[in-house]
């Protein structure tokens, strides 16, 4: 029966012996970069080793749809591999009985079996037929859900985590990844399971006949068995390293076509085409090792069952002669085992393929396992159940309400800010904000200026709980931050990123991000509130043009604009911008700053910002220096003192006056 | 967590000692890209196309059926790996020549040896030892087969992948940008993976299928050997199989095309959400990306499911005929012998054929029906090798050394439309996507007419409003994109001209968003050019960022993170900056290069350009004066025409346009003061409640002063 399942360890194996144990090979998202990290904290799914039963438990658990029918679909895998075993006994029957029977050719029993042989091709294919339909729905299903989650869990994952993989191999994730899985269940996986059902089946019917013999077969296999252990192991970490070689690949090639622009002006092509042959080579060589293997082991098996037919002639005869064995008896197990044995052959065609499916499963299913570090309140407390209920609300097929989801929201009306004793570093370096206190009023404009590197943006990732901070706390309203809920933080507080990024959509699209139900009434309105009609009228399109990949058909200024109009149509109580301004022209900028500055009024919103024409017209000015806030006050009371942001100012006021 | 502790650089890596996995690969993986060319013959970078690729592209795409197509496909990877394909057919024959054997020597054993011996109640030892060593070898020998046709057929299909993926990748390299921007990344790196993976996945089992052709030959000689109404059967049933297979491939090869599209469509709403994801999380649009994805997610499931339902019917057809051929056979051949004209022996023998070939003959039918998948990857791999627009380069050479003289006569330029120009196969996607909203009017060009000239060793500023056409102007003195008419010179030669290398040698642009490599700080400087350590440390002076780089953990040799994640915005910039400074070139471009650093680092980065000042032509894209105080004279854009041309302070007073940018700040400022000290009613009210200003050790009171109103008026 054994050796009739996938070959190897079911079992997640536990003996460490030295030597013997492989190393982790891929941890959920491998942190590319030395140095202490938050990783050390991150519990990590005991992947490396794991055997099939734990990775199919990992996946029920995750997509349950994933078996749910599973028991029709065995049932019928079971008809179709009896059937597949009933013809070629059929046809022996008849040749024995029915044409080299004693009294010549009997030819009603041969159209007699033929009729019922017929007839069983017919049912096989009948049942593999819906076998096939019934596990490509399923598969398929299960697969694109599986595909969405790990979407959505890249998503939930912090802007640090996700910052640790290539965006290319994170799309490696929910793409090359599962459709590895897909390509494997629609072209080897009928294969697979007839096949072992196959081996089952002549099993049985091959104790039938003779038992001493069987014995015997399994006695040449067994060191094979045990060979498999090791040869899975070793199979499934080769195919790991495939899996995160496709992943490097991609992201190489996503490197060059992103930054083609860079790669022209400095005709990089030669040293950007060797980066991205060396990871295809990589990726090449990684699946030529993994082949090797497959083909060598597959032979190994081809070999031992030739030893076991040779065997099995010799012992035949020994028992044949001593008389526990009939010729007819000996005959039909000799034609058994090559039952027993093509199933060998079909599994060599697809177990490598089997094999870089599951490494690509399990790359998937490591993401889904690694937890977010960052992460909303409303979930925490029943954290899986939650979890799934959270997302299953998201995707529509909500649940209604039967758990209250943890955290709180945002108190109503204006928000104020303070940090308390904040100290941030980023896990691949020394700390960057040392004990920040600070407290932002209410509906105060306030201006974070400092030195570049000095931690603004880091302050703002803060601020809008993108991090936590290492030590310390952020609160707004009164409420700690690592309490509010996304939904009410996400809605509430909103910041304009250093480079804005703009979708492959109309302007107006983009704009409507910040709020999905904007008419384009409402959006051209929030340009005419920023000043910017005049502009929006020069565009051939008007809120409906095209803005290209990335933005990529806007200019660089354009870009900051719909951005801004992003963030005034989401309509935040706390508007954070970083830099939102940095390419527009000073003439739009000053528009722009009037108008944000009317359009302020009643909020708070932290501004970052070089130039300092921001910080003339706050209501209070941060200075950050080398990660403390080392001034504060209005800019009249600063420039007046001797310190940073005089030097600061001084050379702004430099660069603007006259020649 | 414990037991994984030690793991990454444990002492044993068991899966990379025991075999030396890859003997194969000196041929041509080891470096297509430095072997070639000397320097800057030709391209910036190689065609690793074999020779005649477009002809034999054309031939593929001549062939009428999908399977004629496919095949052709095959003899393409025939033709550049012979080596291994012939290989692979030679395990795949032994194997099926073992295979035949092994029946027969079965077949033989039994009548021979274990009948007898059963028979008779004792056997002759030697005679059954010499029969099972027999046994033995016969399977032995398809061990063998079994090997090679295994390693080499899979070696192959990876090497071809390899060498599919390495063209296409180049051809991103070479490809212009215009093509680059009608092509979305995510789609890109589809074509580069799961294309021609699918353009390559019928190279595994075709030299197994080969071989399996060689034996149905074989199999059918035996038949009209043996019994010609026999063989009749076997010419039903063989070309029966054909049949099936040309039906097949027919029906689903639309249903793959579909599935390839999605899989590129799916890759490509992932990759731009993952870019985006900064966004997405600031605003909390998690939720919606999700159904975004979901929806092609779904229907990329569906199409599988509808190409599986196709594909759920083939197989147990081909699984049945040979069975049904058996049948045949058996009441065909009963006929037969009970008529006396066929021995027992013989029908046994056909029988059993039958039986063995029924599963090789499936190598075909994985083949095939992996024939559709193949042309449509195909489809979408050639489309991307045989695109053209790319540069051309001239022989020229520019002799001199010293600052450029660079010329610009009546330049123009249009970006070209993206709705027009989308291949037609992208249509429906992108419709899907975009819903249909074409530009309403054309947009209008870029440039008109820009003429201007920059002596060797002065500096140009260009100013404009945002939009005006700066960055399109400075990205054509790079050669980034040529005009549409007029001419960019640089000492008197049209860059197209110049020969390949010319322009990347003699010209540095800093573009305006700053984009860095995956790699350390060195390497984005140098960018592989043989550049000493000092030289780099010196332009990172010259950039400001020679003291957050020694500051730095490992110095030049951090690691920056995924375009320059771990740096600060103005980190990144300087960086970039510093890369174009360590050229040393004759042309140095400055797209708004210091827009993301403080006015402070920002003036000492001019201070050192205008006391390095003659060494390069520059040409600074500026919006404030303390740039363009470096400025020998301004170009002063509007809508994409030189609307002035001069010095500054003629400009100030000639031209009210570029009068009103430049003051913009100081009236800015002016109006500031007007109105301070700043602070407003609203927070004083707050203030007083929430903040302890001396607790925080901040500059003062907050004053009570109104500012509502009049600020920047
Ligand atoms: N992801 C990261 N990993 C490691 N270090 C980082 C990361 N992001 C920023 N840093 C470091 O933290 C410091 C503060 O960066 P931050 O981006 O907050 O600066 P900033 O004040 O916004 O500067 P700029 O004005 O240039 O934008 C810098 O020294 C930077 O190198
Ligand atoms: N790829 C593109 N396709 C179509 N139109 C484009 C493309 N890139 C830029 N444009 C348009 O061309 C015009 C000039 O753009 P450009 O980037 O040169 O402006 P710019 O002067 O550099 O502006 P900024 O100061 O904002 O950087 C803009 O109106 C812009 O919308
Ligand atoms: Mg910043
Ligand atoms: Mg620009």
């Amino acid at each position: 029966m054994t050796a009739g399942r996938p070959r190897g360890d079911e079992r997640p194996t536990t003996d460490a012996a030295a030597g013997t144990t492989p190393p982790p090979a891929d941890a959920p998202i491998p942190r590319q970069r030395g140095g202490p990290s938050a990783a050390g904290d991150q519990p990590v799914p005991a992947a490396r080793r794991e055997g099939l039963w734990s990775t199919a438990r990992r996946l029920r658990r995750l997509v349950p749809e994933a078996t749910k029918g599973i028991g029709v679909t065995l049932l019928l895998a079971l008809v179709a591999t009896a059937g597949k075993i009933v013809i070629p006994l059929v046809v022996q029957q008849t040749l024995d009985r029915g044409i080299s029977g004693s009294d010549g050719v009997d030819l009603g029993f041969v159209y007699a079996a033929v009729a019922l042989a017929a007839a069983a091709i017919v049912v096989t294919a009948g049942a593999t037929y819906a076998m096939n339909l019934r596990l490509y729905t399923a598969s398929e299903g299960a697969l694109a859900t599986l595909r969405v989650r790990a979407f959505r869990h890249i998503h939930d994952l912090s802007m640090l985590t996700q910052a640790t993989q290539a965006r290319g191999g994170l799309t490696a994730r929910v793409t090359t990844d599962v459709d590895q899985m897909s390509q494997f269940l629609q072209f080897g996986g009928v294969l697979l399971v007839v096949s072992t059902g196959q081996m089952v089946v002549a099993t049985c019917l091959m104790l039938v006949y003779s038992w001493q013999l069987t014995l015997l077969v399994y006695v040449c296999f067994i060191p094979m068995v045990f060979a498999t252990r090791g040869f899975q192991r070793r199979l499934s970490t080769r195919y790991v390293v495939v899996r995160r070689r496709v992943g490097d690949m991609l992201g190489a090639v996503s490197e060059s076509v992103v930054g083609a622009h860079v790669v022209r002006a400095y005709g990089a092509q030669r040293r950007t085409a060797a980066r991205v042959d060396q990871t295809v080579e990589a990726y090449r060589s990684a699946q030529s090792r993994a082949q090797v293997l497959v083909a060598s082991v597959f032979s190994a098996g081809e070999l031992i069952a030739s030893v076991a037919l040779a065997g099995v002639v010799l012992a035949g005869v020994a028992l044949g002669v001593g008389g526990a064995l009939t010729t007819g008896r000996l005959v039909a197990f000799l034609f058994l085992m090559t039952l027993f044995v093509m199933p060998v052959q079909m599994l060599t065609e697809v177990l490598n393929d089997g094999a870089n499916a599951l490494a690509g499963l399990r790359r998937v299913l490591d993401i889904l396992d690694t937890p977010s570090d960052v992460r909303d309140p409303a979930e925490t407390g029943a954290h899986e159940g939650a979890k799934e209920e959270h997302f299953r609300a998201s995707s529509g097929r909500a649940e209604t309400g039967s758990h209250e989801p943890g955290g709180r929201d945002l108190p109503a009306g204006v928000l104020d800010v303070a940090f308390e004793r904040v100290t941030f570093r980023y896990p691949t370096g020394p700390p960057v904000l040392h004990g920040i206190d600070l407290r932002i009023p209410a509906r105060a404009r306030v201006a974070v200026v400092g030195e570049t590197g000095s931690g603004k943006t880091t302050i703002a990732k803060l601020l809008t709980r993108l991090m936590d901070p290492t030590e310390g706390r952020v609160l707004i309203g009164g409420t700690p931050l690592t309490e509010v809920r996304f939904s009410s933080l996400r809605g509430r507080v909103v910041m304009v990123p250093q480079d804005g990024f703009l979708f492959d959509a109309t302007i107006a699209d983009n704009v409507r991000y910040g709020r999905p139900d904007a008419t384009d009434a409402e959006i051209v309105d929030a340009f005419e509130r920023l000043g910017l009609t005049d502009w929006l009228a020069g565009l051939p399109g008007g809120v409906r043009t095209p803005v290209g990949e990335s933005g990529g058909q806007l200019s660089a200024g354009e870009r900051q604009l719909v951005a801004l109009a992003r963030a005034e149509l989401a309509d935040p109580d706390l508007l954070v911008l970083d830099e939102a301004t940095s390419a527009v022209d000073p003439a739009t900028e000053v528009r722009l700053g009037a108008a944000l500055l009317e359009l302020t009024r009643g909020r708070t919103s932290v501004t970052i910002a070089h130039r300092l024409s921001t910080a003339e017209t706050a209501d209070l000015v941060v200075v950050v220096d080398a990660g403390r806030v080392v001034q504060l006050g209005t800019h009249a009371e600063l420039a007046a003192t001797p310190g940073v942001y005089q030097r600061l100012h001084d050379s702004w006021s430099a660069g603007i006056a006259a020649l | 967590m414990p037991g994984s502790g030690a793991a990454p650089n444990g002492p044993t890596r068991p899966a990379d000692v025991e075999i030396p996995a890859d003997v194969e690969i000196p041929v041509d993986a080891a470096s297509p890209v430095d072997a070639a060319s000397p320097a800057g013959s030709a391209d910036p970078v190689d065609a690793v196309g074999p020779a005649g690729f477009a002809q034999a592209a054309s031939r593929v795409d001549a062939t009428g059926s999908v399977i004629g197509r496919g095949l052709r496909i095959l003899r393409l990877a025939v033709h550049e790996e012979p080596r291994l394909f012939a290989l692979s057919v030679f395990g795949s024959g032994l194997f099926g020549l073992a295979t035949v054997a092994s029946s027969y020597v079965l077949g033989e054993v039994t009548q021979r040896i274990v009948v007898p011996s059963l028979r008779d109640g004792h056997a002759a030892w030697a005679g059954v030892a010499g029969a099972a060593l027999l046994v033995f070898a016969v399977g032995a020998t398809r061990a063998v087969g079994m090997f090679f046709r295994r390693f080499a057929a899979g070696v192959l299909q990876y090497r071809m992948q390899a060498h599919y993926r390495r063209r296409v990748t180049r051809q991103y390299l070479r490809l212009p940008l215009a093509w680059h921007q009608r092509h979305s990344t995510g789609a890109l790196l589809s074509n580069a993976n799961a294309d021609v993976e699918a353009l390559w996945a019928p190279v595994a089992p075709f030299p197994f299928a080969v071989g399996v052709v060689l034996m149905l030959a074989a199999a059918v000689v035996l038949l009209v050997a043996t019994d010609p109404l026999l063989a009749a059967v076997g010419f039903v049933v063989f070309p029966l199989v054909g049949v099936l297979n040309y039906v097949y491939s027919r029906r689903v090869s639309p249903l793959f095309a579909r599935v390839q599209e999605l899989r590129a469509e799916v890759s490509g709403v992932a990759h731009e959400s993952f870019d985006g994801a900064l966004v997405v999380k600031t605003l909390g649009r998690e939720a919606d990306e999700t159904a975004r994805f979901r929806g092609s997610a779904e229907a990329l499931r569906d199409a599988m499911i509808r190409a599986g339902r196709v594909r759920g019917i083939f197989d147990p057809l081909m699984e049945a005929l040979p069975n049904l051929g058996v049948l045949a056979v058996l009441v065909v051949g009963a006929h037969r012998i009970s008529a006396g004209s066929l021995s027992v022996g013989d029908l046994v023998r056909v029988a059993y054929l039958f039986t063995l070939l029924a599963f090789p003959i499936r190598a075909i039918g994985w083949v095939i029906s992996e024939l559709p998948r193949s042309v449509v990857g195909w489809g979408r791999v050639s489309a991307v090798l045989t695109a053209s627009g790319e540069q051309t380069f001239g022989g020229a050479r520019l002799a001199a050394t010293g600052p450029a003289r660079l010329r610009l006569d009546g330049v123009s330029y249009r970006y070209p439309s993206p709705a027009s120009e989308a291949p037609a196969s992208e249509a429906p996607a992108s419709e899907a996507a975009g819903g249909g909203h074409a530009r309403g009017r054309p947009a209008p060009a870029a440039l008109t007419d820009v003429t201007f000239e920059a002596t060797p060793g002065k500096v140009i500023a260009i100013a404009g409003r945002t939009g005006a056409g700066k960055s399109t102007l400075v990205g054509l003195l790079a050669r980034l994109v040529d005009p549409d008419a007029g001419a960019v010179r640089l000492d008197g030669t049209d860059l197209r001209d110049l020969a390949a290398g010319e322009v990347t040698g003699a010209v540095a642009l800093v573009a305006q968003q700053a984009f860095l490599f995956d790699d350390t700080v060195r390497a984005n400087i140098t960018l592989g050019a043989d550049l000493s350590d000092d030289a780099v440390w010196d332009a990172l002076r010259r950039a400001q960022a020679d003291r957050f780089v020694a500051a730095l953990p490992d110095g030049l040799d951090t690691e920056v993170g995924e375009r320059g994640t771990t740096l600060s915005g103005g980190q990144r910039q300087r960086v970039a900056l510093a890369r174009a400074l360590v050229r040393k070139p004759r042309l140095l471009v400055l797209d708004d290069a210091t827009s993301s650093v403080d006015p402070r680092v920002e003036a000492s980065i001019l201070a050192r350009l205008r006391s390095d000042a003659g060494a390069s032509t520059v040409v600074v894209v500026a919006h404030r004066r303390a740039t363009i105080a470096l400025a020998d004279e301004v170009v002063y854009l509007e809508g994409g025409r030189v609307a002035a041309h001069g010095r500054h302070d003629e400009l100030l007073v000639g031209s009210p346009g570029y009068a009103d940018l430049l003051t913009a700040y100081e009236r800015a400022a002016a109006g500031a003061a007007g109105a301070a000290p700043a602070g407003t009613a609203d927070v004083a009210a707050d203030a007083d409640a929430d903040l302890d200003w001396d607790e925080l050790g901040g500059g003062g009171e907050l004053g009570g002063d109104e500012l509502d109103e009049g600020v920047l008026s």
